[in-house]
């Protein structure tokens, strides 16, 4: 019975296809599963309050946490939200408000242009427009590395979110005599505002654990460093020093902080995508 | 001329003056001024990347030529620098990573799209979604502590069945070009899946239902039907996938080996272009060196902006029109 034959083969074929794509997505999510775990096994192991309070030691001496990185990152993030929002935000209102011409489609193109360009080549940028005038690595260029890469992705949220805000307000607010303007900041911000805040901590999740475009320019720095023009520690550029490196408790602390930047940077995702898909907003 | 201007506008005070002085008050005109040179930044900022990358490279390329991108020996206290191993490592694991992700990739989002309950596959998604935030250093920190441990267990495997293959002959120590492939495949995964599934789930429902009304078995319907409507934005998934892999520098540059040499076999250590910047760049003395990596730089912005766009264009045209 060639027939029948056929038939169950087709039926095989469909079986085994059917549960080879649900092995394919057991292995994708399975991975984050297993990283998040071993993460939290070997990271948490090692993690005391000295990381968080404690100067990196000298090799060999134990103990010595990365206090001065977790102040270095902060200080980074804060430089490149002062750098990168408000421009991505207003070019955001442009794009949303005033966008319906050649030139706004040009900037469109432009910041996916931008998005797509690999961190390390950020780094150079930034390099050759701050370190390399000033002959020394700083906090300076490396925020304004991340300030950069957080660019982008904040006009096309602002974009987004302000498109998102129903037409009938604006000609409401204009309605009652409010200039193109007013109803702008008044109305149309406002409405938008909890998307815009909820992109700006997704993009400020992602540059936090970017390590490539501050390996020379704000480089790494033992101590503390105080003020924008020395060279300071980050966190995931210690992680990428601890980790490479050939001793032990090096290994641990990298682990930590690993953990602790792990933690931090799906902690805002899970809020910010928590909320969005919340507002029936679509995510990114 | 000046004179002749004023009086012409001064002939009329009520009209241009007055509107122009209102729409201030009301600060339209500002207020699309600032935007507009917010915008306008953008534009500058990126010219400007470009024309540094440019700038600043000019000594490599002037010492050198094309014969930078075909020249294979990088000897940086003899002043000679050849791009070659390291677009060879970025190439190579960068197309290793896309041999493993792409089937994982397209068939996980198979599933999510088509077979899975809404809810399973939203979470599922979410879950997958979430591993595309992980910043590429704890790929790198796990590549070396959990990938390169594993991969040394698995080898005596691959050599038994594939050794004989020049890819997989040598030595093997673990940091090589395999490993860079493997943290590569785990890395863009993600992003395979998620716009796959996207557009998978922007195909019509009634292709779905003339393939099943038609005797289609469910695998038949998708892998026929519906996979072949949505294939553009499919492609689209894996050149954006691509061309995060051949920018993507921690991860790599933790599991790589950094040798810059040509090694057939993938056992071998290697070199990416991101990866020599990563490490060389700060211990770059002389302009020509510098330039070199500056240079390099250049290469892999022009590499990753080609492939960035062929996405684009693949990507907008499925989910717009779909691909017919």
């Amino acid at each position: 019975m060639p027939a029948s034959l056929h038939m169950m083969r087709r039926k095989v074929v469909n079986a085994v296809m059917l549960s080879l794509t649900g092995l394919c997505t057991l292995l994708a999510a399975g991975t984050l599963v297993f990283i998040l775990g071993y993460l939290f096994v070997h990271g948490a192991k090692s993690l005391n309050w000295d990381f968080f309070t404690k100067l990196p030691t000298p090799v060999g001496e134990p103990g010595g946490g990365m206090a001065n990185a977790i102040v270095g990152s902060a200080k980074l993030l804060l430089l490149a939200t002062v750098v990168g929002v408000p421009i991505g935000f207003l070019g955001g209102v442009y794009l949303a408000e005033f966008g319906e011409n050649m030139f706004a489609d040009a900037v469109r193109y432009t910041t996916d242009l931008l998005n797509g360009v690999p961190s390390i080549v950020m780094g150079i940028f930034a390099y050759t427009l701050i370190v390399l005038p000033q002959r020394h690595f700083s906090t300076l260029a490396g925020g304004l590395a991340l300030g950069v890469m957080m660019i982008p992705i904040a006009i096309r949220s602002s974009e987004e979110f302000l498109r998102a805000v129903p037409l009938s307000l604006r000609e409401g607010a204009m309605a009652l005599g409010a200039s193109k303007t007013k109803a702008i900041l008044t109305v149309v911000i406002p409405a938008a505002k909890h998307g815009i805040l909820t992109g700006l901590m997704l993009n400020l999740a992602r540059v936090a654990g970017e390590t490539a475009p501050l390996l020379f320019t704000s480089f790494s720095n033992r101590y503390w460093s105080p003020g924008w023009e020395q060279p300071t520690a980050a966190l995931p550029v210690m992680i990428f020093t601890y980790a490479i490196a050939p001793y032990e408790d090096w290994h641990q602390q990298a682990w930590s902080a690993g953990f602790v930047l792990l933690t931090l940077v799906l902690a805002v995702n899970i809020v910010a995508r928590l909320i969005l898909s919340k507002r029936g907003a679509a995510p990114r | 001329m000046s004179a002749s201007s004023a009086t012409v506008t001064g002939a009329r005070p009520s009209g241009r003056a007055q509107s122009l002085i209102e729409r201030l008050r009301g600060g339209d005109e500002i207020a699309y001024l600032i935007t507009f040179a917010s915008a306008a930044t953008v534009i500058l900022v990126t010219l400007l990347l470009v024309f540094e990358l440019y700038h600043k490279s000019s000594v490599s390329r002037k010492a050198f030529g094309f014969s930078f991108l075909t020249t294979s020996i990088w000897d940086p206290v003899a002043g000679h620098f050849g791009a070659l191993p390291f677009i060879y490592g970025t190439v190579v694991t960068s197309l290793l990573a896309l041999l493993i992700a792409i089937p994982l990739g397209v068939g996980a989002a198979i599933f999510l799209a088509e077979l899975a309950p809404p809810r399973i596959s939203d979470g599922l998604t979410f879950l997958i979604e979430l591993l595309a935030a992980v910043p590429s250093v704890i790929f790198g920190l796990l590549g070396i502590f959990i990938l390169v441990p594993i991969l040394r267990s698995v080898e005596p495997a691959l050599r038994s069945v594939l050794g004989w293959t020049p890819l997989f002959q040598g030595p093997f120590y673990g940091v090589s070009l395999l490993s860079g492939g493997v943290v590569l495949a785990v890395m863009i995964v993600p992003f395979i899946i998620s716009i796959s599934r996207e557009v998978i789930l922007a195909v019509p429902g009634d292709q779905r239902e003339a393939a099943l009304a038609v005797g289609a078995t469910r695998w038949e319907t998708t892998w026929d039907v519906v996979v072949p409507y949505a294939r553009k934005g499919i492609m689209g998934s894996i050149f954006l996938a691509l061309a995060r892999s051949l920018g993507e520098t921690m991860a790599v540059t933790m599991v790589i080996g950094n040798d810059p040499k040509i090694h057939t076999s993938l056992f071998a250590p290697g070199y990416s272009i991101a990866a020599v910047i990563a490490n060389e760049f700060t211990e770059a003395t002389g302009d020509l060196y510098q330039s070199a990596l500056i240079e390099l730089g250049l290469v892999l912005f022009v590499l990753t902006m080609v492939i960035n766009a062929l996405a684009r264009v693949l990507v907008a045209t499925t989910t717009k029109k779909g691909s017919g």
